[in-house]
């Protein structure tokens, strides 16, 4: 057995190593599904927008498969559509994506996980990533959630869960992390 | 659907997400306890950049990519092995690496540190590992560089690697370091890792055997990444 290497922060200085080129668009017009945006800040303990943070999400297309081989559902699969993104925060601290909402897909346990986004955060400061998820307040399917079922505390649990609204006749989601807080948190999982 | 889950985080080989000593985790590391997630197909499932297309000379930051012209510095090469925890190798996986050029200046603009900046280093580069999960760079030996975390608080040089593996589980993002360097035991963010055994597998290793004659200096870093628990089948008995 080896042991892990050791996480360490990504620096103030990560955009010339990993946002050189824009990295946020996952969804073409050809992609199927419902186009979204996903955009919000990251806010410090302090209630301040981060500027020096990094997001990076993953998720199931339209059908909620992923572009994985560990994912044998016979679900079709759009080869031109990874379901991976990155962003860094523009000048007012906003990180945004353009991409599709994804299907449910399934849980451990003969269960059915909600439509949901996997988040990673990365900042100067943060020694180590963070995972979280964003799921989708207009999704009936939240009810039955694992995930969402197994944090008890309803303001943490709804940390987790993004309000959809219209800009320029585009259906956005705002998802706000907050790294530290009382019950207003973001609820990270030990992955 | 058969979920075959990656080991946890060592929590006894990362940092914790606040480390009194490095100022700025102490507003940005969460506060309250991890939530338990069990993987699902979510976590075991993630980016693997099968149709990537680099550019040839992503690994090789010793010359500017447009001009052919070369860059100020110790030239060293860097080769490593990524590897999960079983000693398998992860093939096939994006190694994205950026750093300060031999002065010490990063080629970002809020990076203010009154030391020249070098038109001919860009300071990134990109390569995907090999079969048998081994990755190759050329670059400037970085230097180190001040910072604002306490008086007198210097960098040891370090060039930063970013590391997707298999899964959303497995990625990682770390730095390693040069033996040697005196700034080492002096510095909060390397210091912020749990034990001597972990910090030092942030430490590249001087390689003879890499270095080439009359161009560069060789060094060895090797990656490690989360593994699978072995199957019953494979468990030694």
């Amino acid at each position: 057995m080896r042991k892990q290497t050791p996480s360490q922060t990504v620096g103030p200085f990560y955009a010339i190593g990993m946002t050189r080129t824009p990295m946020n668009a996952l969804a073409t017009d050809s992609t199927e599904g419902q186009r979204i945006r996903i955009e919000g800040q990251v806010f410090d303990g302090d209630g301040k927008p981060i500027p020096d943070v990094l997001v990076e999400i993953w998720q199931a297309n339209a059908y909620g498969r992923y572009n994985h081989p560990d994912d044998k559902q016979e679900k079709p699969l759009d080869a031109k559509f990874t379901g991976w993104g990155r962003s860094g925060t523009d000048e007012k601290c906003f990180y945004s994506f353009e991409t599709i909402k994804p299907g449910p897909v399934p849980g451990n346990d003969q269960t059915v996980q909600a439509p949901h986004v996997n988040f990673v955060i990365f900042a100067r400061g943060m020694l180590v990533h963070a995972y979280t998820r964003m799921y989708f307040a207009d999704e009936p399917a939240n009810e039955s959630d694992p995930v969402l079922k197994s944090i008890k505390n309803n303001k943490r649990r709804r940390t987790l869960i993004a309000a959809p609204g219209m800009e320029n006749g585009n259906t956005v989601y705002r998802f706000d992390i907050r790294l530290q807080g009382d019950d207003d948190e973001t609820v990270f999982f030990d992955v | 659907m058969d979920i075959k889950p990656y080991n946890p985080r060592d929590w006894k080989s990362h940092p914790p997400y606040t480390f009194k000593d490095y100022g700025s985790s102490v507003k940005r590391g969460p506060l309250k306890k991890l939530i338990p997630l069990p993987q699902t197909l979510s976590e075991i499932t993630g980016p693997l950049f099968s149709d990537i297309k680099l550019e040839p000379g992503e690994n090789d930051l010793t010359h500017d990519p447009q001009t052919g012209k070369e860059a100020m510095g110790e030239r060293i090469i860097v080769v490593g092995r990524v590897l999960d925890e079983n000693e398998r190798p992860v093939p096939n996986t994006l190694v994205e690496i950026w750093q300060a050029n031999a002065a010490g200046r990063y080629n970002h603009p809020i990076d203010q540190h009154n030391a020249p900046l070098d038109p001919n280093f860009v300071g990134a580069g990109r390569c995907v590992t090999n079969e048998k999960g081994e990755y190759r760079y050329s670059t400037i030996r970085p230097g180190a560089y001040p910072w604002l975390n306490h008086a007198n608080a210097w960098r040891p040089a370090h060039i930063h690697l970013s590391l997707f593996g298999p899964s959303f589980a497995t990625r990682l993002v770390t730095q390693f370091f040069f033996p040697g360097d005196p700034l080492i035991s002096l510095d909060p963010i390397l210091n912020s890792v749990p034990g001597k055994s972990a910090r030092e597998r942030l430490m590249a290793s001087y390689a003879h055997d890499v270095t080439e004659p009359e161009f560069a200096l060789g060094y060895r870093f090797d990656i490690v990444l989360r593994g699978r628990k072995s199957t019953p089948f494979e468990a030694p008995r």
